[in-house]
């Protein structure tokens, strides 16, 4: 959807849009492709994406948020997020826990890599965490 | 456009999405657009103990770059249909190409 726009939006722009419209000030989790989940209220977008008022652990502020960043956004269902037993933990510990994770990820992937290229399979890369 | 055609014929269908980054979400098709974004209403994770993160969201947007399959239920695709219609496209474009 780069580059001049024709001075009408083509109808297929309305089935995005439609989509996203339903979305728009409500709470979601927006989960990025570097493996950062923003919780906040999108607020607005166009073809690309914008949230607003988002935190996670650390009070974020404003976010804008290119497209192609995003792998999914959730809608929030409030009467169920107070039940979800999370322990709240310092910022230091999650980031530690969430070092560890990455690490071990990281391995379990280049394996699972190794072993697809060794049948013949192409690799996917190392895009998406 | 062909798959936005398929993918619209599985509205209100129980499908299962697996996304690049191996996380598989069960929910029902909601909508579909032309970049095969999809929209997924009550969901639930299929891992649910490793993306706990997912535990409180009802419905999902799913950007369409990031899905890797979409596994749907046999008895919702015909597939003689589908077989078909990929050859029509595939001679219209090979003969759009020679024109």
């Amino acid at each position: 959807m780069e580059g001049a726009e024709p001075p009408t939006l083509p109808p297929q722009m309305f089935t995005t849009s439609a989509q996203l419209l339903d979305l728009t000030d409500k709470k979601l989790l927006v989960a990025l492709r570097d493996g950062r989940k923003l919780i906040g209220v999108l607020r607005s977008w166009d073809q690309r994406l914008y949230v607003n008022d988002s935190y996670c652990d650390i009070p974020r502020g404003v976010f804008i948020v290119r497209g192609e960043n995003v792998l999914l956004l959730g809608e929030i269902d409030l009467d169920r997020e107070d039940d979800i037993p999370f322990r709240q933990a310092s910022v230091e510990e999650v980031f530690a826990g969430q070092r560890q994770a990455d690490a071990e990820k990281k391995h379990r992937d280049k394996v699972h890599r190794k072993k697809l290229r060794a049948l013949g399979f192409e690799d996917e890369g190392e895009v998406l965490v | 456009m062909l798959f936005f055609s398929f993918f619209k014929t599985l509205v209100d269908h129980e499908v299962t999405i697996e996304l690049k980054n191996d996380l598989l979400i069960r929910g029902t098709l909601k909508s579909v657009d032309q970049f095969l974004n999809i929209k997924l209403d009550e969901i639930h994770v299929v891992d649910e103990a490793r993306y706990p993160h997912l535990s409180a969201v009802k419905s999902v947007f799913i950007r369409g770059s990031v899905v890797r399959y979409v596994h749907l239920p046999a008895n919702a695709v015909d597939t003689a249909l589908l077989e078909d219609a990929t050859r029509r496209e595939a001679s219209n474009a090979a003969a759009a190409r020679t024109r």
